[in-house]
């Protein structure tokens, strides 16, 4: 069964919602979604290695699927997942290190100054999403995917040297608009820029 | 919003990488496979005779009944039948 459909983009809810009715597609879709901020939680603040950074990524995500029932405000699907997330970190370090933590406990200082850097990342990308495509996609590739100007040049049919003017504009205007924006970033109304 | 110049903002772009395509896919691919372990689970519960059939050879009965799960779904079928 598939009911996600091109227009505008269904919001956590509504995803939430189709997942819990068997929709695979919904599902997909917010997998894709929050991919991104699950791995930074897993890789940057929790600093898991590659082999057990992929059982846990995996683990998160099952988690997920087996909980969306238990999801008490289906568009607070960000702040559940940290958790869920930073739950099976700790759980993977016990397992691992056989050590005794409280499930609130943070194992190390700088997993929480991690955590806020990627709450705060997730509100840029969330703006960076709504500039137009060219620059979307041009600010995505170099810095996040840490694309050469090369391979960028190649896969958007762009010479050389327009790439580095187009990046430089393209991040000024994304300044611009989060100098717009003083409440930028809260979908799911967890995220703070600080 | 305070402090952000280009700088910054430049480093919380590098900050949200997309994880490996591979693990994207395969988490993309739970909720049809978790639907299909479940499925053969409830059969096999259901029916004595397929379920000798998958404690005897696995991948041979899933096949014989036109299953083709993934991997990942295999083991935690193989995992289910023993743990019933």
């Amino acid at each position: 069964m598939s009911t996600v459909t091109s227009g505008s983009p269904p919001s956590d809810a509504q995803l939430v919602a189709r997942c819990r009715a068997g929709d695979d597609d919904a599902w997909r879709v917010l997998v894709e979604r929050f991919s991104r901020y699950v791995y930074a939680i897993v890789v940057q603040a929790f600093r898991f290695r590659e082999h057990d950074a992929e059982d846990v990524y995996q683990d998160v995500f099952i988690r997920m699927y087996e909980r969306l029932d238990q999801l008490r405000e289906d568009d607070a699907v960000r702040p559940w997942l940290a958790q869920l997330t930073r739950r099976v970190c700790l759980d993977r370090l016990r397992a691992g290190a056989r050590i005794e933590l409280a499930d609130d406990e943070m194992p190390y200082v700088e997993t929480e100054d991690a955590l806020d850097r990627i709450d705060e990342a997730v509100a840029v990308h969330e703006l960076l999403a709504t500039l137009p495509e060219h620059c979307r996609e041009i600010l995505d590739r170099f810095f996040a995917r840490d694309e050469s100007y090369r391979t960028i040049g190649e896969a958007l049919e762009l010479p050389p040297g327009t790439i580095a003017s187009r990046i430089s504009r393209c991040l000024a205007k994304l300044r611009e608009e989060l100098e717009g924006r003083s409440d930028v970033g809260q979908p799911s109304g967890e995220q703070v820029m600080r | 919003m305070t402090e952000i110049n280009e700088e910054r903002l430049a480093e919380l772009l590098r900050a949200l990488p997309p994880a490996p395509e591979a693990w994207l896919r395969a988490a993309q691919e739970l909720a049809p496979a978790r639907r299909t372990l479940d499925e053969i689970v409830t059969r096999a519960e259901a029916d004595a005779r397929f379920r000798q059939a998958l404690l005897a050879d696995l991948e041979s009965a899933l096949a014989a009944e036109g299953y083709e799960p993934p991997p990942g779904v295999v083991d935690a079928l193989r995992e289910r039948l023993r743990s019933a």
